[in-house]
């Protein structure tokens, strides 16, 4: 390989280009994903969510975007200037960093590294710190209060979520996301969730506490500490908070669809006459409809749930997650040592 | 220059001028972001060594949860700047001497291979394409090292069982709940309901 | 409900995917949201809103500045000043009311031995500088000759009950 400066150039230009396609659809899926927030939450509470804006208020989003861009920033007295207004952007890219490792079908990935999953641990470790420093930086004690619960809520639940990932990579051997996913093939029961069920639905439960979604938004606490870390943030550095959580959202969503439920392989694989059409072809359709469906999990449990109580989110976390994640993990070793679950080829 | 040489200085740059932040900035909680961020630059540099596994655990337990307990307590304090200043130049000395020392060792160290050139220290040839860190480091931990690693995960049990078992003290006086028996309470335990006959009021007040 | 059970019963989140078939089933039932501007809920014929004087037929105004509406008004909303006009009636100079003092109870309707302070059936109006949630009795009379006839209307179908 001629190692030139327009070689490098050339490389860096498509990896931009290729930046550029994962990062503005993810923005547009943000926007939409406040609006389809409060449609369905609205339809849940009998409701019509907004509907004046545009045809059904699809316009909403752009509406509520150049309101918040166009406010002004206030910056709090004695904040300290340079982390309040970094705060934002630490919270912001590892949000957008981790998708970076994320196949959205067999090809499309930016970065298909070996050590993807530990990739996306360590970037959703990283979040944490947008919102400290933002808690922090305000001096507010509202501000103080929020960051410090949702920081200790996630350091919690980072280790949940983190044995859940460590039964998945028993079972597909590999830490590449993309390989996670080839050996999951099979069919509905060949994907993870089935052998690893209470992994699966501890991963969801963490990634919601994760992002600091409701039921575990005590972080917000609108009665007791009015919004948590970002009470003093406003205009366009709110928004860039609010982009965070719900590009994490996203992101919880989309790596449960690869981790637990086959990725972009198709539900209809291996079986009979609809598995030969194209609907058992695996593509980014499926990856995509199993995302939305976790998006829409996120949304459907903020409408039914009432909010944890502090130390009932902590208890929760430790004693109940982490314990039934270490029994699942040897189960799960034990699967994958005496070969009771056929791993996809 | 190759590319990776660029990025290379970029980031050991970073790296200096963060640890040196460290020990000068005043505001403690600054100096601890800026650790983080000498933790950063150094997992980059890893991962130009082809270490990704350990470039990544960097982030992962240091500045992902190592540091954000630190800054915890850090924030929480609170700390009066003015008397922390005022040790510097009394401790200069003794900082000075240990610093020296250690950089002493450290050359003795290099220069026991000879000097210090690409003869000693060639350039390790780059690994193909299939290698995987994360694979060679399990293999290595799990063949040659597993007692040493067994035994390091058996030290470090120890070390949070005696952790929890100092500090874990029945408070007396605190008002602690229970949610998990909060949660089993039936609705029976907590209310009786009582049916009972209208009764004749009892004369006028 | 022994101990196997209610860890069977929790750990296999019953009752959390019991309130979950909650929130589904109203997700797709038929929402009753009124499209506001569009679509409006009935209204009373007692309802209170913007208030009015009136007139009689012949363009006289009723106000006869006996101020009942004044003295019963809890909100001390109501201000009236009076003189003698040069055909020897009593009238109103002044006749304010404080919109924002008002609390819509209706008292001053009832008091008034004439009919003349009502209120309407208007609720959708706004002011858009300082001064003007004070209605003047110009203002007023002008409410009410506009409306003059659903005022009225209201008042007949309710005559009954007076």
């Amino acid at each position: 390989m001629p190692e030139t400066w327009l070689d490098h150039l050339i490389y860096m230009v498509i990896l931009l280009l290729k930046i550029i396609a994962v990062v503005v659809p993810l923005i547009l899926a943000v926007a939409y994903y406040t609006y389809m927030e409060r449609k369905v939450i609205g339809y849940m509470q009998v409701r019509r969510g907004p509907n004046r804006i545009g045809p059904l208020g699809l316009f909403q989003p752009f509406a509520d975007v150049f309101k918040l861009l166009l406010k002004e920033i206030v910056m709090p007295e004695n904040a300290n200037k340079f982390l309040f207004v970094l705060a934002p952007v630490l919270s912001m890219a590892p949000a957008f960093a981790a998708w970076v490792v994320v196949p959205f079908n067999d090809w499309m990935v930016i970065a298909d590294i070996d050590a993807g999953l530990l990739y996306i641990l360590a970037m959703s470790s990283l979040g944490v710190y947008g919102l400290i420093i933002a808690g922090w930086a305000s001096n507010s004690k509202y501000a103080f209060l929020g960051a410090l619960r949702s920081s200790a809520q996630m350091v919690s639940y980072e280790i949940a979520m983190g044995f859940a990932l460590i039964g998945v990579l028993i079972m597909a051997g590999s830490l590449n996301l993309s390989e996670i996913v080839r050996a999951q093939q099979g069919g509905l029961l060949d994907w993870f969730w089935f052998p690893l069920l209470p992994l699966f639905v501890i991963y969801v439960i963490s990634g919601v506490a994760e992002t600091n979604r409701a039921p575990f938004d005590v972080a917000e606490g609108e009665s007791e500490i009015v919004a948590g870390f970002h009470v003093e943030y406003a205009g366009a550095a709110f928004a860039v908070f609010f982009l965070a959580e719900y590009a994490n959202m996203i992101l919880i969503s989309a790596l449960t669809a690869i981790l637990f439920t086959g990725g972009w392989l198709s539900p209809f694989e291996g079986i009979p006459v609809i598995g030969d059409t194209i609907l058992g072809q695996g593509s980014i359709f499926w990856f995509l409809a199993k995302t939305v469906f976790f998006m829409y999990l996120f949304l459907w449990w903020r409408a039914t749930f009432p909010r944890y109580r502090y130390d009932q989110i902590m208890r929760l976390g430790w004693k109940v997650l982490v314990p039934i994640t270490m029994v699942w993990v040897l189960v799960a070793a034990c699967f994958s040592v005496f070969g009771l679950v056929v791993r996809g080829s | 220059m190759p590319i990776t040489e660029i990025v290379f200085y970029m980031f050991s740059l970073v790296l200096v001028a963060a640890a040196v932040a460290v020990i000068t900035v005043r505001n403690p909680v600054n100096a601890a972001l800026f650790l983080v961020l000498a933790f950063f630059s150094s997992a980059a540099i890893w991962m130009l060594l082809e270490v990704e596994f350990l470039a990544i655990i960097l982030i992962l337990v240091y500045v992902g949860a190592v540091m954000v307990l630190f800054l915890f307590v850090i924030m929480m304090l609170d700390i009066n700047l003015a008397p922390m200043q005022e040790g510097f130049i009394n401790y200069l000395p003794v900082g000075i001497t240990v610093a020296v020392v250690m950089a002493l060792e450290l050359m003795v160290v290099v220069w026991s291979k000879g000097r210090f050139d690409e003869t000693a220290f060639p350039v390790p040839p780059p690994h193909p394409d299939t290698y995987s860190n994360t694979k060679a480091l399990g293999e290595l931990l799990f063949t040659n090292y597993l007692l040493a690693f067994e035994l390091a995960g058996v030290i470090l049990l120890v070390a949070i069982i005696a952790a929890i078992a100092l500090t874990h003290r029945q408070r007396t006086g605190s008002k602690r709940q229970n949610p998990s028996m909060q949660v089993r309470v039936q609705r029976d335990e907590r209310v009786r309901l009582v049916k009972m006959d209208p009764e004749p009021r009892q004369g006028s007040q | 409900m022994n101990a196997v059970t209610r860890y069977l019963k929790s750990l296999l989140l019953l009752e959390l995917g019991q309130g979950l078939a909650v929130t589904l089933r109203y997700f797709f039932r038929p929402k009753f949201t009124i499209h506001y501007p569009e679509e409006k809920t009935p209204k009373s014929n007692r309802f209170r809103g913007l208030h009015a004087l009136r007139r009689y037929p012949n363009g006289e105004e009723r106000c006869i500045a006996c101020k009942l509406c004044e003295a019963v008004c809890p909100a001390l909303a109501i201000t009236i000043d009076s003189t003698q006009r040069e055909d020897g009636t009593r009238r109103t100079t002044r006749y304010d009311i404080d919109l924002f003092k008002c609390i819509y109870c209706g008292f001053c309707e009832e008091s008034c031995p004439v009919d003349s302070i009502v209120e309407t059936g208007i609720l959708e109006y706004h002011f858009e500088n300082r001064g003007e949630h004070i209605m003047t009795k110009e203002k007023l009379l002008a409410i009410g000759d506009r409306y003059e006839e659903s005022i009225a209307e209201k008042r007949r179908q309710d005559a009954a009950y007076r």
